[in-house]
């Protein structure tokens, strides 16, 4: 978009850009015109749409060469392409072609870093001068608080107390580059807290402060925002498997909290009908909603939630009848959200994704075992897509599985575990995993 | 009061034109419970307000600074549901015209919410889109006059304004210090009932000063003529007097209220009567400064106000 357009003059009869600005709702706002749209305070409005104009001047159009500029240091201070590997071991026991998508190789441990650094890079073109950020398991956390660093501008993270607790080494990590950590205490400490005490940041700072959030959740542009800065995954995938396999999956699994290492996976293969698109939520520790505590035990949004608006965007949500938010849970705080992204909505709707659920002790295992057989530590978040794996194609699935995944299958390991060996301790001690080593051994 | 859909004038504009400098007062409902909350209603109603607005609660309150914050935490402990908020209303008998303010999920859930209060299950399909017309029939049935929907720009404000539309509702638009150009022309060609000028960036709670963006927003909205009212961060008389004289047609006070409530705890045995003498205080202390802010416009047209920083 030129400058000139900017004044609007009403002379291009179509184009939603004519409508931004005038309190108009915009066309793109929404995907398939329910899910998204922009419920947010008036306060935030005008810095939605100064937002959406440099979306699409930067990032849509190269204005100034940002996204050359995005790319080229994607590449050389995040280490862009991560490599797609056949898993060998995985292959042999699940009887078919294994490939994994190492995002766990990217600069920071997880995929976050794709859109964090974009996002800020995005707000020094825009010249904000201070970036704030919600975290759930920290990861992206992290990745902001290091592309602040990277990038000099001033940074703070808003995280849950409970978040803080289950993923310390995150929250020093943080600190190190530079970033201040406020504590939220409100709610249960998780990441919808968290989300609501940087949205109040920002209300209060918009004139001269980005929020770059995390997932590809939030009032419109940031869903698709988000996305096309996480899309990169998607892309090199598609490349690498049509290079090292010699043509397109058969599947694609990648978890989902917000969706957006989901997403930035799925893009780029939406269109390949012949793809099916498996996006692998947390089923916590049971599927049913306890509606006297307002409280699920899951963090299973896809697969059983209703429609409402939660931070900005219509999409569907784990709430009561009533429309209150209930608490949702996970053994990985990077999924324990009671939302979830409005396109993932939108595709799931329209039958395009399909949504499916793991327990918490099926990703416990899914973590022991590629940490075991392929010498990789997985996130919790992404061990939920390995644990769907051993649950439709393991030793165990029900025969019909076979054909679900197909013979060419392609996960996405959106991080890797360190930030959750603590958790997986203490939470493989309570259980009988069959997938987990000896743990007793670690305390002497 | 009745949202009869046959009356052409807005209740809340009268309100504020007869009353004007008028006293718009909130506070949670159910907090600390719903019984309280009615003798509050009225002790604010003789105290001298002029429209009431009652915080229907929800859990994700993102526009809220932590003194409400904490009002809808103990409204929901306490149980506060949507259908007990409009029986609530229904049982009020206060001369202001009371209004609702809520959050848009709770509007758009009430239609389920129904359903399965009314079957004991699920009645509506998960998939079904929600409808925001069953909530504002009820909110007219009860006797509201009006909705504040603090997350719902005019972006989004379609559905609902002509549902309020219909039902004789005045949906109230809040303008931000942000809120400029042709936006805010279309907001203000909008107005329904008053114009809710957002006194600072930020979230709801009590200040001690009025904001300069209260003065610079004043001056911006002058030219346009519709009742306009100033609300986030009053918490006395004299920023009444000094938001009245600066051209204001109402404040707003929530916070100041809700910490009243917050200090005196849960009911006492015996009607929990100085919560309530003290709200009917507060709210007098506020319509005297508006009046006090009135009186001095009148007396001497050329005094500009100093305005403190914020
Ligand atoms: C490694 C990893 N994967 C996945 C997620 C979930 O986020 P999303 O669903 O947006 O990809 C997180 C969030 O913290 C994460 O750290």
């Amino acid at each position: 978009m030129s400058t000139g357009d900017q004044e609007r003059t009403h002379e291009t009869t179509e184009s939603n850009r004519d409508d931004r600005n005038t309190g108009k709702r915009d066309a793109d706002a929404t995907f398939g015109g329910d899910y998204g749209g922009q419920y947010v305070p008036e306060a935030l409005m005008p810095a939605l749409q100064e937002l959406e104009d440099a979306y699409e001047r930067y990032v849509l159009e190269n204005e100034d060469g940002f996204m050359d500029e995005f790319r080229e240091r994607m590449r050389e201070f995040g280490g862009r392409p991560t490599p797609l590997q056949r898993a060998d071991r995985l292959s042999e026991r699940y009887d078919r072609e294994i490939y994994l998508k190492r995002e766990d190789l990217l600069h920071g441990g997880a995929h976050k870093l794709n859109n964090a650094l974009g996002q800020v890079l995005l707000a020094k073109y825009m010249g904000k001068e201070r970036i704030i950020a919600e975290t759930g398991a920290g990861q992206h956390g992290t990745a902001t608080a290091m592309a602040a660093a990277h990038l000099d501008m001033p940074c703070e993270i808003y995280m849950g107390r409970t978040d803080i607790n289950r993923q310390r080494p995150n929250v020093y990590r943080m600190r190190m580059n530079g970033a201040e950590v406020n504590p939220v205490t409100a709610g249960s400490g998780t990441l919808k807290e968290a989300i609501n005490e940087t949205m109040r940041d920002w209300a209060t700072t918009v004139e001269n402060t980005h929020y770059v959030i995390g997932s590809i959740v939030g009032p419109h542009p940031f869903p698709k925002l988000v996305r096309d800065f996480q899309s990169v995954i998607g892309e090199e995938t598609r490349r690498q498997i049509q290079e090292q396999a010699g043509r397109l999956p058969d599947s694609v699994v990648a978890c989902a909290g917000g969706g957006s290492n989901t997403m930035g996976t799925f893009h780029a293969f939406v269109p390949d009908e012949d793809v099916a698109l498996y996006a692998v939520e947390a089923g916590g520790s049971s599927l049913q909603i306890d509606v006297e505590e307002g409280l699920a035990p899951n963090s299973a949004t896809l697969s059983t939630g209703t429609d409402g608006v939660l931070h900005g965007a219509m999409t569907k949500l784990l709430q009561s009848e009533e429309g209150q938010i209930v608490e949702s849970h996970s053994v990985s705080a990077g999924l324990d959200y009671a939302g979830v992204g409005p396109e993932l909505a939108h595709l799931v709707d329209s039958d395009r994704v399909t949504p499916v659920n793991v327990d918490d002790d099926a990703a416990l295992n899914g973590f022991h075992r590629l940490s075991n057989l392929e010498g990789i530590i997985p996130a919790l978040e992404s061990s939920h897509a390995l644990g769907y794996l051993e649950r439709t194609a393991g030793p165990d699935a029900e025969t019909t599985s076979h054909d679900e995944l197909g013979d060419l299958v392609v996960v996405n390991v959106s991080g890797r575990g360190d930030k959750d060996l603590e958790t997986v301790l203490e939470e493989t001690e309570k259980r009988d995993l069959e997938a987990a080593p000896d743990v007793e051994v670690f305390d002497g | 009061m009745s949202g009869d859909p046959a009356a052409a004038d807005s209740e809340v504009e009268a309100a504020i034109r007869r009353n004007r400098p008028a006293l718009i007062t909130y506070i949670t409902a159910g907090d600390p419970s719903l019984e309280d909350t009615k003798e509050y209603v009225e002790a604010l109603d003789r105290g001298g307000s002029d429209l009431i607005e009652l915080g229907l609660p929800f859990s994700e309150p993102i526009a809220e600074g932590s003194t409400i914050q904490a009002a809808i935490n103990r409204a929901l402990a306490a149980g506060t549901t949507p259908e007990g908020f409009f029986e609530l209303v229904e049982d009020l008998e206060t001369e202001a015209p009371l209004l609702v303010m809520t959050y848009y999920n709770m509007i758009l859930q009430y239609e389920r919410s129904e359903a399965s209060r009314a079957s004991g299950e699920r009645a509506v399909n998960p998939r079904d889109e929600p409808d925001v017309r069953p909530f504002v029939e009820r909110a007219a049935d009860a006797g509201l006059s009006g909705i504040i929907v603090p997350d719902l720009p005019a972006e989004e404000a379609d559905p609902l304004r002509e549902a309020c539309n219909d039902h004789g509702l005045d949906l109230v638009c809040i303008v931000a210090p942000t809120t400029e150009g042709e936006r805010l022309e279309r907001i203000m060609s909008q107005v329904s009932g008053f114009a809710y000028v957002q006194a600072r960036l930020g979230t709801t709670g009590a200040r001690a000063n009025v904001s300069v963006a209260t003065h610079d927003s004043l001056a911006r909205l002058s030219k346009y003529d519709v009742p306009k009212a100033v609300g986030f961060g009053v918490s006395e008389g004299d920023h009444a007097a000094e938001i009245v004289e600066a051209g204001a047609d109402g404040v707003i006070v929530g916070s100041a209220l809700v910490d009243i409530i917050a200090e005196h705890g849960a009911g006492e045995e015996n009607g929990d009567a100085p919560a309530a003498d003290a709200l009917e205080a507060k709210a007098a202390e506020l319509k005297r400064g508006a009046v006090r802010g009135a009186e001095s416009v009148t007396d001497d047209p050329e005094v500009t106000p100093e305005p403190e920083q914020p």
